[in-house]
C-alpha cells in the first residue's frame, strides 16, 4: 500500500505536475496558432519566434525593473513586465500585418503564399531577437522558486517520495486558467469576439452583415500577440529562454493545434495537454516506479525509458501522423481537411 | 518574348560569374572556388526544391532532413567497416532490423485482414507495442557493445568502405524512401500539413543522427572521409605536379588547393548539368505539362482524370531524392559528417530563398538563385561586419553598445535573408528569371 502511494507521488512529481505545466504552455501557444488559422487561414510559422520576441521584451523590462529595485517577491518580476512585453509584441505583429500580410490578403493569394511569407517573417524576427539579446540561454526567473519543496513535502507527510511544486509551474497553471477563461468569455460574450467567430465560420456571410474584416484581423493579431507572449514567458520562467528552443517549440505547438482540430480553440487546449502528457510519459524513466510496484527481485536494472528525451519531438510527430491518418480534421473537428 | 527572356538569363549569369571573378581577383582564387563549389551544391538542392515547389506547388520545410540523409549515406558507404564492432554487436542489430521488418509486415497483414473498427485498432496497437519492446530487447545490448568498441576512435559500425561517389546515388535513394513515407501520410490533405510533417521529420532525422552513436558516432562526428579527388599533400610531392606549377608560375601549395577544388567543381558541375538536363526534359514533356496543369488548377486536372495525389507523391519523391544527392555531395566536399551542423536556417530556409529569388518553376532560375543567394550568404558576414564597424566608428572604443553591435553582426544574415524573401515575394513574386 505504501509502495503504491509512494509510486503515485513519484509520478506526480515527475509526470503529473511537469505535464500540467508544459501542457498549459503548449495550449496557450496552440491557441495563438489556431486563432490565426481560423481567421487568416494559414499556419503561422512565425509563431515560435513571436513567442521568442515577446519573451525577449519581457526579459528586457524585467531587467530594467530589477535594476530599479522593483519587485513583487515572492512572485517573479517578469509578471510585472508581462503587459509591456505584450504591448511590444502587439505593435510588432500589427506592423508585420500591415507591411507583409495585408498585401497578400488584398491579392487574395493562396494560403501557401501566406505560409511562405510567414517563413520570411520568422527569419526576420529570429534575426531581430538574436541581434538584440543574443543566441544564448537567459535566465530571468526570480522570487520564490518553490511553492512546496520536495524535502518539506517528505517531512510533512513522512513519505519516501516528495512532490516538488515550482512557483513557475503553479503560476503557469493559474495563468492558463485565467487566460483561457478570459479568451472564451471574449469569443462568446463580446461583440468583437462574436464577429470573429462569425468571420471564421463564414467569411461571406460575415462581410454581408457588415463586419469589418480588417478590424477582425487586427483583433486576431492582438490576441495572438498576447497569447504568444504569455506562453513564451511562462515557458521561459519554467525552463529557460533560448531563441532556438522557441523555434523548435513550433512542432509540438502545431501538433497540439492539429490534434485538437485547427481553428478550434477548445481543441487547441485539449491538444496541448495530449501532446504534453504523451511527451512526458514516453520519455520518463520508469525504473524507480517499477521498483515500488514489483517484488524486489523483479526490479529492473535499466532505466526503463521508452524513448530518450532527445526524441521528444518524435512523440509530437507520431501523434500528428496518427491524427492525419485516422482523423485529419482533429479530435474536435477543426476546419482543415 | 522567349528571346528576351534568354538574354536576361544570360546577362544575370554573366553578372554572377563576374562577381565570383571579382572575389578571385580581390581576395583569392582558392576562396572564389570554395564559394563556387558550395554554389554548385546549393544549385542542385534548389533544383530539388524547385521540382517540388515550382512544378507542383508542394511546400517542403524539411530540406535539412533530406540533406542530412544524403550526408549519412556518405558515411555509411565510404568509411571502412569496424570489424570489432560488427563482431560484438552486428548480430544484435541485424536481429532487431529483421524484427522491425517483421513487425511492419505483421501489422500490414493484420490491417489488411481485419475489418476496420476498434478491433483492428486494438490488434494493431498490440502488435506495434509488442514489436517495440521485442526490438528494444535485442537492440539496446547490441548498441551498448558497439559503442564500447574504442569509443574515442570508432564506437560505431562504420560503413561499407566503398568509393564515396557511390553515396551520391545512395543518398538520393535514402531521401526518396523517407519522402515516400512522409508523402503517403501528408499528401492529399491541406498544403499546411505537408509543411508541418516535413518540418517534423527533418527535426527527427537530425535528432537521430545526433543520438544514434552506433550508426553515425553522433556528435562525436565522423571525420576523414575518403575523397574522390587527390589529396593536396600527395599532389605537392608529385614531380609532374611541381613541374606544372612551375610552368604556370604559381606556388605549389596554393596550386594544389586550387587544383583539388577544381576537381570537386568538375564533379559537381557534371551532377548539376545532369540534373538540370533531366529537369528541363521532364518539364517540357507531357508529364511536365500535366504537373503544371495540376499545380494551376487541381480541380480541373482531377476532372480530366489525372491522379493529383499520385502525381504529387511522385514529384515529392523525385525532388527529395535530388536534395539527398546534394546532401551527399556536401558531405563529400566537407570530408566529414557533423550532425550538429544541420541547422534548419542554413539547410532549409536558405534553399527556399534561393528558389523564390531565382524564379519558382524555372530550373535555370533555381540554379541562378542557388548561386546568387549562396554568394550573398557568404559575403553578408564581412559586409555586415564592415557596416557595423562604419556605424559604430563614432562610438567610444570601449563602449558596451559598440561591442554588442559588432558581436551581433553575424545575426544580420538571418534578417537579410528574411528581408530578401519578403521583398521578392511582395514585389517580384516570379523571381529573377520568371517561368515562361
Amino acid at each position: 500500500m505504501d509502495g503504491a502511494l509512494n509510486s503515485f507521488l513519484l509520478l506526480s512529481n515527475f509526470v503529473l505536475v511537469p505535464g500540467m505545466a508544459y501542457g498549459s504552455q503548449l495550449a496557450i501557444g496552440a491557441l495563438g496558432v489556431t486563432l490565426v488559422y481560423g481567421i487568416l487561414r494559414f499556419s503561422n510559422f512565425a509563431h515560435g519566434d513571436t513567442m521568442a520576441f515577446g519573451t525577449m521584451a519581457v526579459i528586457l523590462v524585467t531587467w530594467l525593473l530589477q535594476a530599479w529595485g522593483v519587485s513583487i517577491s515572492p512572485l517573479p518580476t517578469a509578471l510585472l513586465a508581462l503587459p509591456f512585453g505584450i504591448l511590444a509584441t502587439i505593435v510588432l505583429l500589427l506592423l508585420t500585418d500591415r507591411w507583409v500580410y495585408r498585401f497578400f490578403r488584398r491579392e487574395k493569394a493562396a494560403p501557401v503564399v501566406f505560409l511562405i511569407a510567414s517563413v520570411g517573417v520568422m527569419f526576420v524576427m529570429n534575426g531581430v531577437v538574436r541581434f538584440i539579446i543574443g543566441p544564448n540561454d537567459q535566465r530571468f526567473a526570480d522570487g520564490e522558486r518553490f511553492i512546496i519543496k520536495a524535502r518539506e513535502f517528505k517531512r510533512l507527510t513522512g513519505m519516501n517520495e516528495g512532490v516538488a511544486f515550482k512557483t513557475s509551474q503553479g503560476l503557469t497553471i493559474v495563468t492558463a486558467v485565467i487566460v483561457v477563461a478570459a479568451l472564451f468569455w471574449f469569443l462568446n460574450r463580446t461583440r468583437a469576439g462574436k464577429s470573429m467567430r462569425a468571420y471564421s465560420d463564414n467569411e461571406d456571410l460575415a462581410l454581408l452583415s457588415g463586419i469589418n474584416p480588417e478590424r477582425v484581423v487586427m483583433i486576431t493579431w492582438i490576441l495572438a500577440a498576447a497569447l504568444a507572449t504569455i506562453a513564451g514567458t511562462l515557458y521561459g520562467l519554467d525552463k529557460s529562454f533560448k531563441p532556438f528552443t522557441y523555434f523548435q517549440l513550433l512542432l509540438p505547438i502545431f501538433a497540439s493545434a492539429i490534434v485538437g482540430g485547427l481553428g478550434n480553440p477548445l481543441g487547441a487546449i485539449a491538444g496541448g495537454f495530449i501532446i504534453a502528457f504523451s511527451e512526458v510519459t514516453v520519455t520518463y524513466a520508469y525504473k524507480k516506479f517499477l521498483a515500488y510496484n514489483l517484488p524486489p527481485d523483479w526490479a529492473p536494472d535499466s532505466l526503463m525509458q521508452l524513448l530518450s528525451t532527445d526524441y521528444k519531438f518524435a512523440v509530437s510527430f507520431v501523434i500528428l501522423v496518427l491524427v492525419l491518418l485516422i482523423r485529419p480534421t482533429g479530435i474536435f473537428r477543426g476546419k482543415a481537411i | 518574348m522567349s528571346k528576351n527572356f534568354n538574354r536576361r538569363a544570360v546577362l544575370l549569369f554573366a553578372l554572377m560569374f563576374a562577381a565570383l571573378a571579382t572575389v578571385g581577383f580581390a581576395q583569392s582564387w582558392s576562396l572564389a572556388l570554395a564559394i563556387v563549389n558550395l554554389c554548385l551544391i546549393s544549385a542542385v538542392m534548389s533544383l530539388g526544391v524547385n521540382i517540388q515547389w515550382g512544378y507542383a506547388g508542394l511546400f517542403n520545410v524539411g530540406v535539412m532532413g533530406f540533406a542530412a540523409l544524403g550526408g549519412v549515406a556518405g558515411v555509411l558507404m565510404s568509411v571502412p567497416p569496424v570489424t570489432e564492432a560488427w563482431r560484438v554487436g552486428g548480430g544484435g542489430i541485424a536481429i532487431s532490423l529483421m524484427l522491425a521488418i517483421g513487425t511492419i509486415v505483421v501489422a500490414v497483414l493484420a490491417a489488411r485482414h481485419i475489418p476496420p473498427g476498434n478491433m483492428r485498432r486494438l490488434v494493431l496497437a498490440v502488435i506495434i507495442v509488442a514489436g517495440f519492446f521485442l526490438i528494444r530487447a535485442f537492440f539496446d545490448p547490441a548498441v551498448e557493445l558497439i559503442e564500447a568498441v574504442e569509443p574515442a576512435k570508432t564506437g560505431f559500425l562504420g560503413g561499407l568502405g566503398l568509393p564515396i561517389i557511390l553515396s551520391w546515388v545512395v543518398g538520393g535513394i535514402f531521401a526518396a524512401g523517407v519522402a515516400w513515407i512522409v508523402g503517403k501520410i501528408a499528401l492529399g490533405l491541406r498544403s499546411d500539413y505537408l509543411a508541418i510533417a516535413t518540418l517534423g521529420i527533418s527535426e527527427i532525422i537530425v535528432a537521430m543522427l545526433k543520438n544514434e552513436d552506433w550508426l553515425t558516432r553522433g556528435v562525436k562526428n565522423v571525420s576523414g572521409l575518403p575523397r574522390p579527388v587527390p589529396y593536396e599533400v600527395n599532389l605537392q610531392q608529385a614531380i609532374w605536379f611541381q613541374d606544372w606549377a612551375a610552368t604556370l608560375g604559381v606556388g605549389v601549395v596554393e596550386f594544389s588547393s586550387i587544383y583539388v577544388k577544381l576537381c570537386y567543381a568538375g564533379l559537381f558541375t557534371i551532377v548539376l548539368l545532369f540534373v538540370l538536363w533531366l529537369s528541363q526534359r521532364s518539364l517540357n514533356s507531357p508529364w511536365g505539362r500535366m504537373m503544371r496543369a495540376i499545380r494551376d488548377n487541381e480541380v480541373a486536372a482531377s476532372a480530366m482524370g489525372k491522379n493529383v495525389t499520385g502525381r504529387h507523391l511522385q514529384v515529392f519523391i523525385l525532388g527529395s531524392a535530388v536534395i539527398g544527392i546534394a546532401g551527399a555531395m556536401l558531405t563529400t566536399l566537407d570530408g566529414q559528417f557533423t550532425p550538429a551542423s544541420y541547422q534548419p536556417l542554413r539547410f532549409t530556409f536558405i534553399i527556399w530563398v534561393m528558389v523564390i529569388v531565382g524564379g519558382s518553376g524555372n530550373n535555370w532560375g533555381a540554379v541562378l538563385g542557388g548561386f546568387v543567394i549562396w554568394f550573398c550568404w557568404i559575403e553578408a558576414e564581412p559586409v555586415g561586419l564592415w557596416f557595423m564597424d562604419m556605424l559604430t566608428s563614432g562610438m567610444d572604443e570601449g563602449s558596451g553598445l559598440r561591442k554588442h553591435l559588432l558581436d551581433s553582426a553575424a545575426h544580420m544574415r538571418l534578417m537579410t535573408m528574411g528581408l530578401i524573401l519578403l521583398l521578392v515575394l511582395r514585389f517580384s513574386p516570379r523571381g529573377l528569371i520568371p517561368e515562361k
